[in-house]
């Protein structure tokens, strides 16, 4: 029996088989892991009849106690795999009872902290940047405000030339003898790369410039734009139609085909425009490329030698080439945003989508 | 430009027909292949078929209609064609057109047998708008008045013929081409045709009639040019601007409508036919590019015209009756007694213009140098058809061939009319004319260096020869004679450019250039970058807003610094530069809170602008608004120490001061609620920004929510060049570390930063961070004074730390904290 004193005599073979019964019926009754590993200590640890049983076999004779030993030995091995077995069954009972406690329905979340989002022309523009990153090209920066100088004059754009009509820009009232506006185009950074006189050049110019136009779906006073310019001998027009493959395919992927016609830019020479095929339809023709399967993206050209005499590069030596296109623009339509107002009036809802 | 298909046609024997799609559609990419872009190809003439003359017979009312009433025609067949006509400007007699059934009018409208009303309706009656004629009038467009009782109708006049008969309307496509600034040769009928037939392959030539007269030989001298015979004088007193000038008189002139087909081209090309006299001036512009100016020779004072200078102080009202006042960089014509009437080039005035009394007519045609003209139609607003083709350049060359095509022009609206033709005068000239342009050399080695071509000297020459670049070998190279019409050609580049055109962009191979660079980013570039990722993931969304800004809209937020203006605002009132980021952001908070998205956080990076010593000066500033569900300014501590923290700039090179003071801290302070906000500064005491939360005020100013609107307000450009930690690896314990948690009463006026770095002094090497857990005011502690409990994280590089190790530390930090005015809280 599971006496807590300690036994006086061996048990008798019965005894032993009732301890063993009496410990099973216990075992099964046991509900919980803890219940059952407090009952295992008892039947089978260091109090255990068990084990006070062991200590009283040196008082047997001799020729019994391996006899005894053995019988003591099964009985342990009768209840040992039943608790064990018993432990598993509870083990998995309790995890059952966790599985229902803890079930959580997924779509009952409450939302987090709202996620920040880039701006979309930030965004275009940062694609943009790495493109030309990997191509080996510097991100070059120039100031907004700018003299008539780099904007104009430097660009072989002199006072009185007919351009300048068309440019319609924003000038300073300032008193000082110098004529400032805000800079028309992204080309004057062109000028200052020429000016710091380190050759070769294998940059791009992304930046805010300035219009007078008059906002509309298509038209923002303040747009941003981006600009390429590469001068190092011999530097061809060809160069300048595979660079525009090469760019055209990282942004817009391969199956994207481009072409040059005919343009013109005071400070390239020969000039021209590139289209690229209709990312809406791929040259289908549909309504954004008006049915031609052909969208103009931007111009480009040869630097213009005058540009060169301007910033003191030798144009006989080197030869380089532009070219320069929007990046709001190219936001509206990779994006098919309706109107390009939307980027500046910074509504969360139109902000968050990207 | 507008270029009629058939004009191109006098020129160039083009084969496409109108209705040849794709003809025309070759055509389009000839033209765009030589940068001559089409916008827009316009069908003309299409939808008349099945239109015919009709007369009206009879008019009848329709019972229980009154807005319309029944018609009966005739239409040249057998019998009466009886139609429903909703118009009523017509009366029996009158010749109008008849869109018989089966007719497809050019809306697409196909016109079928209808019954209205119980009346039978065979066709329709045409407007002119209907016909895509004209936008005009209601009404049918009438063509013929009949005589009521007459049955007599003018000879031209059939029954029953096509109406694009009668009317003389082809078929034809108008291509609307955009011509660059260094085309001026294509702001012409014939000098596109040129352009157009050298790309196709076809031949080019001016016909016969308006290629015979010449400039005569050059005459000089102001005086020169008088003329007995013509009965006018003409002179150029400055001949720098105006080198050469020539004058045509026409006696027995007799202003009529000019034939149909002249009216109809100039209407193609988006020009008003006036009389034939005016139309003749405008069809030469057209077609060859010269602008020519008539005047009424009898109106004219003193008989003739001069060309000079304009004295200030002089007037001209032109013929749109505007007043000009002239300076002295106005180039004008005058008459003979020296009255100013006209600007130069660019329109004429009201006194001498063509009426339908004149009979002598002088028909001025210069040669103007293009600046002089240019600046002055800049600086009157007379960006007319005229002054543009002279700024861009004319041919020097051209004026005879002008005049004379003019004249013909004349002559054959008069004997159309069944008038006498007039009688044209020998020409007469003055100025010295211009010098002939030496021949520019093209080096075939610089071409196809450029190019990345293998061009020959022969196929080069070959290339320029059909738009009349004349050429001849000089070694390896080319001597080139730029045509006379190509004024923007001056330099090699431009021929090789021309070379390049009729050789083909896409015929070019593309090729690879590797950058022998690596791409790389600026530390300033890397910084802004990461800067913008830490404040999306703080959960602030990237605005952009204008640079251009109103005025008010920078003092809404207390601006003091001037702004820099610009002289012509294109939106009214937003004419200057922004000072700060603040109020377009908080403009942007304003366009969100009014559609209910008020619970956001938005950031901008951009310039701002100021003058320093009168100088124009740009910075990078960021800004930050934080206008959720936030505690405004300790928000917006927590997201600076965040970006400190990004940025990696040494916490110690920035201190956080109270607002106030005056320049640059006011500036820097803009917007901001004094009791809420700091300013941030480097050692140097200079400005790097400011925070804290939206003055009440400002919120009110912009129409915004009063709550707590948390502000960072930085200059980036000073950020940056502040001293940075290095992102070298701290070594950290491997022994665990224990939490201290302190907490003191501190009076208000010390500022709990002050504690914490007495905290971080005392602990040493083993202050492995500190962190501010909770601050009390209420029930407790003293009135004046605040409670703050700090954790201290502790652990050491060699060993687990002791009881005694952390009692000592402990008793450190009290002292120090003591030290700085705290008590530790029971």
């Amino acid at each position: 029996m599971t006496d807590q004193d300690e036994p006086q005599s061996f048990p008798s073979a019965e005894e032993l088989e009732a301890f063993v019964a009496s410990s099973l019926m216990a075992i099964e009754k046991v509900t919980d892991l803890a219940g059952l590993d407090e009952l295992e200590a008892t039947l089978l640890g260091r109090r255990s009849p068990l084990l006070a049983w062991r200590r009283l076999l040196g008082v047997l004779p001799p020729a019994e106690r391996p006899s005894a030993g053995e019988s003591l030995q099964i009985a342990r091995r009768g209840i040992e795999p039943v608790v064990e077995a018993r432990r598993a069954e509870l083990a998995e009972a309790e995890r059952a009872r966790r599985l229902v406690a803890d079930r959580l329905d997924l779509t009952e979340v409450l939302p987090g902290p709202l996620a920040g989002h880039l701006h979309l022309v930030t965004q275009v523009r940062e694609q943009l940047e790495d493109v030309f990153l990997g191509m080996g090209y510097e991100i070059a920066e120039g100031p907004e405000v700018e003299t008539d100088w780099y904007n104009f004059t430097a660009l072989n754009i002199p006072q009185y030339h007919p351009a300048r009509s068309s440019q319609d820009s924003f000038y300073l009232d300032l008193a000082d003898k110098e004529t400032y506006l805000l800079r028309t185009q992204t080309s004057p950074v062109q000028i200052r790369l020429l000016e710091r006189g380190e050759l070769p050049i294998y940059a791009v110019a992304p930046g805010r410039v300035y219009r007078r136009d008059t906002p509309d779906a298509r038209h923002l006073p303040v747009f941003h734009q981006i600009e390429g310019i590469v001068v190092d001998k011999g530097v061809t027009f060809g160069d300048l139609a595979g660079t525009i493959r090469t760019f055209v395919g990282a942004i817009f992927g391969t199956e994207i085909k481009t072409r040059l016609r005919p343009g013109y830019f005071p400070f390239t020479e020969p000039s021209a425009e590139f289209e690229i095929t209709c990312t809406i339809c791929h040259g289908e023709g549909c309504r954004t490329c008006s049915g031609s399967g052909w969208i103009e993206l931007g111009g480009c050209g040869m630097v213009h030698p005058a540009v060169f005499e301007a910033t003191g590069v030798d144009s006989e030596l080197y030869s380089g080439f532009a070219f320069g296109f929007g990046i709001d623009r190219l936001a509206l339509m990779a994006h098919e945003v309706e109107d390009l107002r939307t980027f500046i009036e910074n509504d969360i809802r139109f902000l968050t989508q990207f | 430009m507008r270029a009629p298909l058939s004009w191109l046609k006098d020129f160039t024997p083009i084969e496409a027909d109108p209705g040849d799609a794709a003809a025309i559609g070759h055509l389009r990419d000839a033209f765009d292949s030589l940068g001559l872009v089409v916008e827009q190809v316009e069908r003309v003439g299409e939808g008349l078929e099945g239109v015919v003359l009709a007369q009206v017979l009879e008019v009848l009312p329709i019972e229980g209609a009154d807005r319309i009433r029944q018609v009966f025609v005739d239409a040249g067949g057998e019998g009466r064609v009886e139609i429903v006509c909703g118009a009523t400007n017509f009366a029996p007699g009158d010749v109008v057109p008849l869109a018989t059934v089966g007719a497809e009018l050019p809306n697409g409208m196909v016109i079928a047998r209808r019954k209205m009303r119980g009346v039978t309706s065979d066709g329709m009656l045409c407007s002119g708008r209907e016909l895509h004629l004209d936008d005009g009038v209601d009404g049918l467009l009438v063509l013929a008045k009949g005589e009521t009782g007459s049955g007599e109708l003018p000879e031209a006049i059939k029954l029953g013929a096509p109406l694009a008969e009668y009317l003389g309307i082809e078929r034809d496509v108008v291509f609307h081409l955009e011509i660059e600034p260094n085309r001026p040769d294509c702001l012409s009928i014939a000098g596109i045709a040129r352009d157009l037939a050298a790309a196709v392959g076809l031949s080019f030539s001016l016909p016969a009639a308006t290629s015979g007269a010449r400039s005569g030989p050059a005459t000089s001298g102001p005086e020169a040019g008088a003329g007995e015979e013509s009965g006018a004088t003409i002179k150029t007193f400055a001949p720098e601007a105006c080198p050469r000038l020539l004058g045509q008189v026409l006696t027995g002139v007799v202003p009529v409508p000019s034939p149909e087909r002249v009216a109809r081209r100039l209407e193609l090309a988006g020009m008003r036919p006036i009389n034939s006299v005016v139309d003749a001036s405008n069809y030469v512009m057209l077609e060859l590019g010269q602008p020519t100016h008539p005047y009424d020779l009898d109106r004219l004072g003193g008989g003739g015209i001069s060309v000079r200078w304009a004295r200030p102080g002089e007037h001209l009202e032109t013929l749109d009756g505007n007043d000009h006042a002239l300076v002295a960089e106005d180039l004008v014509i005058t008459d003979a007694n020296d009255e100013v009437v006209g600007l130069a080039g660019a329109m004429g005035g009201a006194s001498s213009e063509i009426t339908e009394a004149t009979r002598r007519v002088l028909l001025e045609v210069a040669d103007f140098e293009s600046r002089a003209i240019g600046t002055a139609a800049q600086r009157h607003g007379l960006r007319t058809e005229a002054s543009v083709r002279f700024w861009r350049g004319t041919d020097p060359e051209g004026l005879g061939r002008a005049a004379a095509r003019f004249a013909q022009l004349v002559i054959e609206a008069q004997l159309a009319a069944g008038l006498e033709a007039p009688v044209v005068a020998p020409v007469l000239l003055a100025g010295p004319g211009r010098a002939e342009r030496p021949p520019i050399r093209l080096r075939i080695s610089r071409l196809n260096a450029l190019l990345g071509t293998e061009l020959t000297q022969s196929r080069v020459a070959e290339l320029l020869a059909p738009i009349e670049f004349s050429s001849t070998p000089d070694g390896e190279d080319l001597l080139v004679r730029v045509p006379s019409f190509r004024p923007d050609a001056t330099r090699e580049v431009d021929l090789i450019e021309e070379v390049a055109r009729h050789h083909g962009y896409r015929a070019i191979e593309p090729t690879q250039r590797r950058s022998p660079k690596v791409g790389r980013l600026s530390e300033g570039q890397r910084a802004r970058r990461e800067l913008r990722r830490v404040l999306q993931g703080l959960g602030a969304s990237e605005a952009w807003t204008s640079s251009l800004v109103d005025p008010a809209l920078l003092a809404r937020v207390g601006s003091l610094a001037p702004a820099l203006e610009v002289l012509n605002p294109v939106v009214s009132g937003e004419s200057a530069l922004r000072t700060h980021l603040l109020p377009g952001l908080l403009a942007a908070l304003g366009h969100n809170e009014a559609r209910r998205n008020g619970a956001i956080r938005l950031f901008e990076i951009g310039k701002v602008f100021h003058t320093e010593d009168g100088v124009p000066a740009e910075e990078e500033h960021l800004a930050v608004l934080l206008a959720g569900t936030d505690d405004g300014a300790p928000a917006a501590v927590r997201l600076w120490q965040r970006l400190l923290d990004a940025t990696r700039v040494e916490p110690g090179a920035v201190n956080l001061g109270a607002l106030g003071g005056t320049g640059a801290d006011a500036h820097a302070a803009a917007g901001l609620y004094p009791s809420r906000a700091g300013l941030l500064s480097d050692a140097s005491g200079a400005v790097v920004g400011a925070l804290g939360e939206v003055d009440p005020g400002v919120l009110e100013r912009f129409g915004l929510e009063q709550r707590p609107v948390g502000v960072v307000v930085l200059n980036l450009d000073a950020l940056f060049a502040l001293p940075r930690r290095p992102a070298r690896a701290r070594p950290i314990s491997r022994f665990p570390s224990s939490d201290l948690d302190l907490a003191f009463v501190l009076p208000e006026e010390v500022p709990a930063a002050e504690l914490e770095a007495a905290l971080r002094a005392a602990s040493g090497e083993e202050l492995e961070s500190i962190t501010l857990i909770d601050v009390y005011r209420g029930p407790g502690i003293a009135e004046g004074a605040r409670g703050l409990t700090f954790r201290l994280r502790l652990s050491s590089l060699e060993h687990t730390l002791s009881d005694a190790e952390l009692v000592e530390l402990r008793r450190r930090n009290i002292e120090a904290a003591t030290a700085r005015g705290a008590t530790l809280r029971g």
